[in-house]
């Protein structure tokens, strides 16, 4: 297992420097320009210049470099320091956004406690909502609950973020004025009623991915769960004389998981990279947003970082659910 | 006795209190949201209009516009002019007082090395400003004191208001950032995100792309202002969001930039939280006509004046084309109220206001039926007018953007009555409004027939703008394709006008240069502008003292505003 572990993790090294060159190599080769959103009453040649002082001038070959070096050289360095004191990176320059000319990384760190509250708590309301649904949907299959269960997954997956978030703004925000439509990120929580703001003004959000996260788990659940029900293993618990509520939620539960676990794993790099459309609808400022403006905005710099943060991730996570896999099933074992 | 006095002390602050409502920081917290997010706070280095608005609460400029156009003095005592001897005879100096005793919110004095620093700051060639072109042709600028700033034109200026006046250019301190001169600009992140200004609010917190906290500055020159303590400048979103958030659910005081139909407007502003604000400014919708060939055979020629356009450079073409659209309709449909149809490229202020070419404001389809006919244009089987086998046939391209591609599909189906063919095509604004040399989608390249879009000046003097369509400005390859004069447009009696305008000081015989230059564009059929678009914004009910402002930013006098009680 630990072999295994080492190959695949020194395996990610040549796949993660080649996501990097792929994700340059299309960004430079999409039509775009970081001065294009100055208003035209700004002269070209004004914008020349300003382009000319992003470093846009430079060599392709050189850009990359440069950036290489700043994201896996001064970045870490730049963490140690902050960590230990130390003065590692002093002097030494970062990865640069062209829209705002400060470090990408301290933005990533603005940001991300926004995503991680909303999209990570959706992600955890939305599993703990599926599980159970999952099961007993599977249980009493074709069951009243079944077929309601089915019902609202479908709903939850076919109709898309963007709708249901305007919809529950017209309906809570705009009729009842229960929750805030626009989410506040100087909000500090530090007592009762701060907690409180800061549950409304997530309510939403967190609603409409929950539904989505709960429809797409439970189906997975409730499939799994199927294909487990009608074992011989189980059929031999239930001779046995074994009580439902342990065949159920001992046997077939723990099995039916293996799947479900690898595909949840398997989401969570999806949570880092927040729901871009759902963080623009309610105006969460978290990474899904800044990736969506950066791109925009062609902030090359900004565009690559995150990119291939997430790249590295699903790489990571994937991993990580192999191993899930071979730690949840004793069968699966990789050397 | 002691007692007494504490009393009579007390009962007056009592009745004080009513009179307390002027005092600074006394209306609490002010939410403002735009939908574009500022990404800093010094303008100099991004040039967006997002940018310029969130520096104004900061940093201010010597002189700005009012709402009405008139510039109005701001950190000095009076604005220069040659009767008040602040302007020179010659028009080649003028000569900054500034106000006695104004600071920095640090509390440090503002000098005239300041201003001087400003200059110098904006100017370095490596430094990337997007104000540079402002101060084209200041020679230098002296500080003979503290308070005084002469600055030297190497030409006469008839107008001289270009540097430290309007949103523009305003004063940065020269302490905080005489370390972030040139190349060095794009690395103070810390100066950039918290500069150190004379307006009435300091940054607390600056996020990149989200959200800025100001404070109310304590070394403001105004004792009583401003009214609020703090001001939250929420970035993000969409123009309705943003709309919703003021007009229907009430979460933000004002919001900005609301490109949105006008009947979703209407509807959002009959909840009854706010109130929906508008100004005419220079901003026109129009068409651009290519006087060049951009048939791709040309190969390096292509889009250049050396091939004239075969069937564009006949101006009864043009004139078809501009008779057969419907102006008013389309204004109707796609700004409502905060539109007006237009028949000149310069619509604004109202002394430069030509009124020599309204006849187009009513569609004459019939007309340029004729006029086609006429000229020897003759409808083929499939509808299509053609003349020595050149058949009027265009492609016509503009932005991404709701409004203008029903515009474009409106002004097909004229067009087609008139028997011309159109192609339509719309490119992502970030792609058409960009200046990469490299792709054949710019609007400056301009690799179609004709092309649509919005431009506007800022400031109240249109001299700049309107020698936009000299020869020198036709883009090219020897330019890198930089260049104003999109229709390719060259003509000497224009150029002449534009060289008279650059020495005439007289107001009137200026506005008089500028209306002969509007006419010639007009009528020459280069240019069909359609819609004189307003700034729209909103604010809540219970904001008071907006003056929403056309030439300025619109956060020019955020120290008066006040929430109504």
């Amino acid at each position: 297992m630990l072999t295994f572990t080492i190959r695949r993790l020194l395996l990610a090294i040549p796949t993660l420097l080649f996501i990097a060159l792929v994700i340059f190599a299309l960004l430079k080769l999409a039509p775009g320009d970081p001065t294009a959103n100055v208003p035209l009453t700004v002269p070209p040649e004004v914008k020349a210049k300003m382009r000319e002082a992003l470093g846009l001038g430079q060599p392709n070959y050189i850009q990359f470099y440069k950036w290489l070096v700043q994201f896996f050289v001064i970045e870490p360095q730049i963490m140690i320091d902050h960590f230990f004191g130390t003065h590692f990176a002093d002097g030494k320059l970062r990865v640069i956004s062209w829209q705002w000319r400060g470090p990408v990384m301290d933005v990533v760190v603005q940001r991300l406690p926004q995503t991680l509250w909303v999209v990570g708590l959706s992600y955890v309301v939305g599993a703990m909502i599926a599980i159970p649904i999952g099961v007993i949907s599977a249980y009493k299959q074709y069951s009243w609950f079944d077929q309601i269960g089915t019902f609202i997954s479908m709903i939850g997956f076919s109709v898309p973020t963007f709708f249901t978030g305007l919809l529950l703004i017209v309906i809570f925000s705009v009729y009842l004025g229960w929750f805030p439509s626009i989410y506040d990120t100087t909000l500090v929580v530090n007592d009762w009623t701060s907690f409180v703001k800061q549950m409304k003004q997530i309510a939403m959000p967190v609603f409409v991915l929950a539904l989505y996260n709960a429809a797409q788990i439970s189906r997975f659940m409730r499939a799994s769960m199927l294909d487990n029900l009608n074992q011989d293993y189980v059929r031999t618990a239930r001779a046995k004389g074994l009580s439902e509520k342990v065949v159920v939620l001992v046997h077939v539960l723990r099995n039916s998981m293996i799947p479900v676990v690898t595909v949840i794993a398997l989401g969570v790099p999806g949570v880092f990279g927040g729901a871009i459309i759902t963080e623009q609808v309610f105006k969460v400022n978290g990474i899904g947003d800044m990736l969506i403006k950066a791109i925009e905005a062609n902030d090359l710099p900004t565009v690559q970082t995150l990119t291939f943060i997430f790249a590295f991730l699903i790489v990571i996570f994937n991993l990580i659910a192999d191993i899930l896999y071979g730690i949840l099933d004793p069968r699966i074992r990789y050397d | 006795m002691k007692m007494k006095t504490i009393l009579m002390g007390a009962a007056c602050a009592f009745a004080m209190a009513p009179a307390a409502f002027a005092e600074r920081g006394s209306d609490g917290q002010l939410n403002i949201i735009y939908w574009q997010a500022p990404s800093t706070m010094n303008q100099y280095l991004s040039g967006g209009n997002k940018e310029q608005d969130a520096a104004a609460l900061v940093n201010e400029p010597l002189a700005r516009y009012d709402a009405s156009g008139a510039i109005v003095p701001w950190l000095v005592d009076e604005v220069p002019t040659v009767e008040n001897g602040g302007v020179s005879a010659d028009l080649k100096t003028i000569t900054w007082k500034l106000t006695e005793g104004l600071k920095w919110s640090d509390g440090t004095p503002v000098t005239s090395s300041d201003v001087k620093f400003t200059w110098e700051y904006c100017t370095d060639p490596d430094g990337g400003c997007a104000s540079s072109n402002y101060f084209d042709g200041v020679a230098s600028i002296d500080t003979p004191d503290e308070r005084t700033a002469v600055i030297h034109f190497s030409e006469p200026k008839p107008f001289p208001y270009g540097p430290f006046v309007g949103a523009s250019t305003p004063i940065i301190q020269k302490a905080q950032f005489e370390n972030c001169v040139g190349a060095k600009a794009q690395e103070c992140t810390t100066e950039n995100f918290n500069p150190i200004g004379t307006g009435p609010f300091v940054v607390t917190d600056f996020r990149p792309n989200d959200v800025i906290s100001f404070k109310a500055n304590p070394n403001y020159r105004d004792p009583n202002k401003p009214a609020f303590a703090t001001v939250t400048f929420k970035g993000g979103g969409d123009a309705q969001a943003a709309g919703r958030s003021v007009l229907e659910t009430g979460e933000f005081d004002y919001a900005w930039n609301l490109q949105l139909s006008p009947d979703v407007l209407a509807s959002m502003e009959s909840a009854g939280k706010g109130t929906v604000i508008k100004g005419f400014g220079t901003s026109v919708e129009r068409i651009m006509i290519n006087l060049t060939d951009v048939s791709p055979d040309l190969g390096d020629e292509r889009g250049t004046i050396k091939h004239p356009h075969p069937f564009l450079s006949d101006i009864n073409v043009r004139k078809a084309l501009s008779m057969a659209i419907d102006r008013a309709l389309l204004t109707k449909i796609g700004y409502g109220e905060t539109g007006k149809p237009t028949c000149n490229v310069l619509p604004a202020p109202a002394i430069y206001v030509s009124t020599a070419n309204d006849s187009c404001l009513t569609q004459d389809i019939e007309g340029a039926n004729k006029l086609l006919d006429d000229a020897g244009w003759v409808k083929g089987s499939d509808g299509i007018r053609a003349k020595d086998g050149v058949r009027l046939s265009v492609l016509y391209q503009t932005s991404t953007n709701a409004v203008r591609q029903k515009y474009q599909a409106a002004i097909k189906q004229w067009w087609n009555q008139i028997g011309v063919e159109v192609e339509l095509r719309n490119i992502s604004a970030s792609v058409f409004f960009g200046s990469d040399p490299g792709s054949n989608d710019t609007f400056q390249k301009f690799f179609a027939d004709v092309e649509m879009y919005t431009n506007n000046f800022n400031g109240t003097d249109p001299e700049g703008y309107m020698a936009s369509w000299t020869c020198a400005q036709i883009p090219s390859p020897e330019n890198q394709w930089q260049g104003n004069n999109m229709p390719r447009f060259c003509n000497d009696d224009y150029e002449a006008l534009v060289k008279e305008m650059s020495v005439t000081g007289d107001i009137n015989k200026r506005a008089e240069l500028a209306k002969a230059m509007n006419d010639m564009l007009m009528q020459n059929y280069i240019i069909l502008p359609i819609t004189h678009r307003a700034s729209v914004s909103a604010r809540s009910n219970t904001l008071g003292g907006v003056d929403m402002n056309v030439w300025d930013s619109q956060m020019w006098n955020v120290a008066d505003w006040t929430r109504a009680k």
